[in-house]
């Protein structure tokens, strides 16, 4: 019998329809991957064995009652530990969050149970979504698939490392700078940011309320189209949630034809800073789309050399405010409670045990930049910058329908390179800022390995708000032409990992 | 937050200090909006629920919940700023306050800050001086909305203040009801008529509140809740003082007294060569006097931006004028149509709104009352109560509709004057329903004759020389024998038909 872990989405959601197999089979072989496979890469924060397995059940109940139940019905999925979860810990890769177990479930979770998904567990991630390699978890790094040593991207490394892994066909996870696309570009999966507004927020625990959005992370285009379909559309409860219908997604990926498509070269993601294997192997995959009857051309966005500073101020004043909650008073760590100190004593010894180093520069970095006298010059330039990179998309879209950029500056750096140098680390997300600023829909797809390393590289296609099914026509024909002449997909070519048995 | 235990400096004569000193007040009135479900959720408002039972993920700010703005909640302000006079702003936004307190659950208050929903309207009102009454028109600068935050109750300790309890809870049935906030522009050259001024202001605010429907306005319910800033200067020609801002003033007469009393605590400190300190102070409604709260020396930085997570505030113009002409007629017009339908003089009418008694004689009157009573039973043993309480007549544990019946009885001569001050008592004490108080008290007027009879024939028994002078003519002496009567049928009796039956007796 085929091994269960290593088909696609969709591939399993067609053998449970025609029912080649059960859920429960498909959700003991996912259990038996993460048994095997995490203690190498650390990829969940907590797995609900027993949970899955009744859930898988009940689906499969239910299908043999001759119930017409959502087309990913009875498929695992992989959920960011950033997603509330009623009755499942969420922290959030904290201290602060250790042990909390929400009361409600987020309008995401809700929509994936609805829709009969199988939830496997919580994934690890940079604390509070803050960084790009997952190092910043308060519960140790999730480790790249293809290389252990070497990071899985951030800040949701670990739904990027479980679907690469084998350990779940997909992932939800959160994307406030990238840290879905990158994650996807290091590991050698599909990952897409859909556009802000798209997917509720509702549950997910805000970093960057202008700048999150949830979107899904799977091994095919197609998979990630499924997943998307599944979770987006309006809901009540967010405010900023676009009330208009999704793009047809899925039909987008499976039409994945790019004739007559404009595609923009954006000239400022790219050049110095670039590592030379990710620039050649993004420069074929542009030809390969120009070989499948799009036109290329270059697209000139000025305003994009200030993205990065502009978003390091804009994220740390909303997440100073974000992160105040997490005070001891009502959930979560309390430290120095000893029956002497005011509420406020203990507020801040709480928070300086339970927020990591990141956390900490980057609840600083806001509260300086939100304070009297400074805000003008700080947060005020911040949206100044923001309306320009919003500006220089709108006319990059004139000329073209898609714009394309490498989806990070380099492949996967070791774990523990560049921990210690902040700025290094976010230039991890050069590529990926720009759309969460203007509130674009983006997507990373594998274009290979880049010689120098051996390491995924991954190509980002950017496409205007609620135009979501851009990305999945050009991902998918982009993909399956690289398919055709590899002969698979590129994550089929990731080396097996080393199995530790009961390591979970 | 610490309440520093600092030395109230000796007061100023009232009138030395108003002849010396210009005060200016500045107020700032929050009104808790009736609506039937909070701000950002959908839970409930009521007043009095059991602890903690009106929350959810959103008001509780557990992680990732999300605010969902209330259309009821902007309907009202904008109504209420339509009805000072606002212009009301086209689009504006939220925008978060930053400061850490337990009582707040996500640690920063959604309100407005640089773009409130109304601006730049007035309230007019009146001021009764010795001179008659005198209209004031007051300046306001904006309206604007927020959330309320948690109630802190702090356990142990002398006085249920933070400062000395043992440990806090907090309750979060209050977080995140819609509030409004009216703010003035600095209230100039009102001289020494600034404390009544404050209280009339309140007053007719409270009224344009409850004639739109918006609120109940119970200050002792903490549904208004006004603070207080005053400052003082030596000239209406010099800049503005450094003021304070006084904050836990739950009643009109508090308004009041707390300006005075700022007014003559301000005077003596630059009398005495000193400084007013730019800082925030309770007011104690038992001593009637302000201590120091926060210094706001070094002023706390909200560190207020936009709330990311609400869209932009749009009324559509037609919706605004549409509210417009559906405004009721404004509380002053109606005040004064109240004034004429009773009859009442300037004054008259004045000391009723000032006592807060407009609306309670209104709703007795509506509720069978004459006019004269319902004034009477308010204005007098009513008001006496709320006086000794310290509390507003609004506050009084008896209903427009109690008062209703209880005139009803003294009408109908089951009550006199002396039984119907005890049944009110008995309302007050939580004994029930007027006739219930009657009924477990036996009070009655005792209106059987020969009871009556037998009671005057024995008090003349008793008292044979005031019986002779009665018999002799001197018919002034009958009162003495009335009041035996009386303290013998231990009130209860009809004193002017004991007195028709003395006379009878003794002719
Ligand atoms: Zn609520």
């Amino acid at each position: 019998m085929t091994d269960l872990t290593r088909l696609t989405a969709a591939d399993t959601a067609a053998a449970l329809t025609s029912g080649d197999v059960s859920a429960a089979e498909v959700t003991e072989a996912h259990l038996a991957r993460i048994r095997a496979v995490d203690g190498a890469v650390h990829a969940f924060l907590h797995v609900d064995a027993e949970g899955a397995v009744d859930a898988a059940r009940r689906i499969d109940a239910r299908r043999a009652a001759g119930e017409d139940l959502g087309p990913l019905a009875g498929v695992p999925i992989a959920v960011k530990d950033v997603i509330a979860t009623e009755g499942m810990p969420t922290t959030c890769g904290s201290r602060i969050l250790e042990g909390w177990v929400p009361p409600y479930d987020a309008t995401v979770t809700r929509r994936l149970k609805d829709a009969g998904l199988v939830v496997l567990g919580k994934t690890n991630m940079d604390e509070f979504a803050m960084g790009s390699s997952t190092e910043h978890s308060a519960f140790g790094p999730t480790h790249n698939p293809w290389d252990l040593e070497r990071i899985p991207g951030g800040s949701g490394g670990g739904s990027a490392a479980a679907v690469a892994a084998f350990e779940a066909p997909l992932a939800v996870g959160t994307d406030t700078g990238g840290s879905i696309r990158q994650p996807a570009a290091v590991t050698g999966t599909v990952g897409a940011k859909p556009t802000y507004g798209g997917v509720s927020r509702y549950g997910l625990v805000a970093l960057a309320s202008s700048l999150d959005q949830a979107g899904p992370c799977a091994r095919t285009v197609l998979d990630a189209a499924l997943l998307h379909a599944v979770i987006a559309g309006h809901d009540p409860l967010d405010s900023t949630s676009v009330d208009a219908p999704v793009a047809d997604v899925v039909a987008a990926a499976r039409q994945a034809d790019v004739a007559g498509v404009r595609v923009g070269v954006v000239k400022q993601l790219g050049g110095e800073g670039y590592q030379p294997g990710v620039e050649q192997r993004f420069r074929e995959a542009v030809s390969i789309l120009e070989e499948l009857g799009a036109s290329v051309v270059e697209v000139d966005c000025p305003a994009f050399d200030y993205a990065l500073p502009a978003y390091y101020l804009i994220l740390p004043s909303e997440c100073s405010s974000n992160l105040a909650r997490f005070d001891a008073m009502r959930y979560g760590l309390r430290a120095g409670d000893d029956g002497g100190g005011s509420a406020e004593d203990v507020m801040a010894v709480s928070r300086d045990a339970g927020f990591g180093p990141e956390a900490k520069r980057r609840i600083m970095l806001g509260t300086y930049a939100l304070s009297s006298g400074y805000y003008d010059a700080y947060y005020g330039q911040a949206q100044k910058v923001r309306t320009l990179i919003v500006r220089d998309f709108a006319a990059a879209f004139e000329r073209a329908d898609v714009l394309v950029s490498p989806t990070a500056p380099t492949t996967a750096f070791r774990i523990g390179e560049r921990i210690d140098d902040p700025l290094a680390m976010y230039l991890a997300d050069l590529c990926t800022i720009p759309s969460n600023l203007a509130g674009n829909a983006s997507m990373s797809v594998p274009v290979g390995v880049a010689p120098e390393d051996g390491l995924p590289v991954g190509l980002q296609v950017i496409a205007p708000p609620m135009a979501d099914d851009r990305l999945y026509r050009v991902g998918a024909a982009l993909e399956g032409a690289l398919a055709d002449r590899w002969g698979h997909l590129l994550i089929d070519q990731a080396p097996e990992l080393p199995t530790t048995g009961g390591a979970q | 937050m610490t309440v520093g235990a600092s030395v109230t400096p000796e007061l100023a004569d009232y009138d030395e200090a108003v002849a010396s000193y210009d005060p200016v007040l500045g107020l700032e009135v929050h009104v808790e909006l009736g609506t039937l479900s909070k701000m950002f959720c959908g839970c409930a408002t009521a007043f009095g629920a059991e602890l903690n039972t009106q929350v959810c993920p959103t008001c509780l700010g557990l992680p990732g919940s999300l605010p969902v703005l209330n259309q009821q909640a902007v309907e009202s302000t904008i109504r209420v700023g339509l009805a000072l006079g606002c212009d009301i702003a086209a689009w504006c936004r939220f925008a978060r306050k930053n400061y850490f307190y337990p009582d707040m659950p996500k640690n920063f208050q959604i309100s407005q800050y640089d773009e409130p929903l109304c601006t730049d309207g007035h309230l007019d009102v009146d001021v009764l001086t010795p001179a008659g009454t005198t209209t004031v028109r007051v300046e306001i600068e904006r309206v604007h909305m927020e959330e309320d935050t948690g109630k802190s109750l702090h356990v142990g300790g002398a006085t249920g203040r933070i400062h000395g309890a043992d440990y806090s809870l907090v309750d979060y049935n209050r977080a995140g009801i819609p509030l409004i906030e009216i703010v003035t522009k600095p209230i100039e050259g009102t001289g020494r008529l600034a404390p009544e001024l404050a209280r009339a202001y309140v007053t007719t605010l409270r009224e344009v509140m409850r004639n739109l429907d918006v609120s109940d306005v119970r200050m002792e319910q903490g549904s208004l809740r006004c603070d207080a800033n005053v400052s003082l200067r030596r000239s209406p020609s010099d800049p503005l003082g450094t003021r304070s801002e006084t904050k836990n003033v739950n009643s009109l007469r508090s308004v009041e007294r707390a300006v005075r009393h700022e007014i003559r605590r301000q005077a003596a400190l630059l009398d005495a060569g000193g400084r007013v300190v730019q800082e925030t102070r309770h007011w104690h409604e038992d001593t009637g006097s302000t201590t120091s709260g926060r210094s706001k020396e070094q002023a706390e930085d909200y560190r207020y931006f936009p709330e990311p997570d609400l869209v932009p505030v749009a009324p559509v113009a037609d919706w605004v004028e549409r509210l417009r002409s559906e405004l009721p007629a404004p509380a002053s017009v109606r005040r004064r149509e109240l004034q004429a339908r009773w009859g009442m003089s300037d004054p008259e009418m004045q000391t009723l709104v000032n006592a807060g008694a407009v609306d309670l004689v209104g709703d007795t009157v509506g509720a069978g009352a004459a006019v004269d009573a319902a004034r009477k039973w308010w204005l007098g043993e009513l008001a006496r109560h709320a006086n000794e309480r310290g509390t507003d007549l609004s506050a009084l544990p008896i209903t427009p509709a109690q008062v209703a019946r209880l005139v009803q009885l003294v009408e109908d001569g089951t009550l006199n004057d002396q039984l119907a001050r005890q049944v009110i008592e008995g309302v007050l004490a939580g004994e029930g329903e007027p006739d219930q108080v009657v009924e477990r008290r036996g009070l009655a007027v005792v209106s059987d004759d020969a009871a009556l009879t037998a009671a005057v024939d024995e008090a003349l028994a008793a008292d044979p020389e005031v019986a002779e002078k009665i018999r002799g003519g001197k018919v002034a002496a009958a009162g003495a024998i009335v009041g035996a009567v009386m303290r013998a049928t231990r009130g209860q009796a009809d004193a002017g038909r004991v007195r028709e039956l003395v006379l009878e007796r003794c002719t």
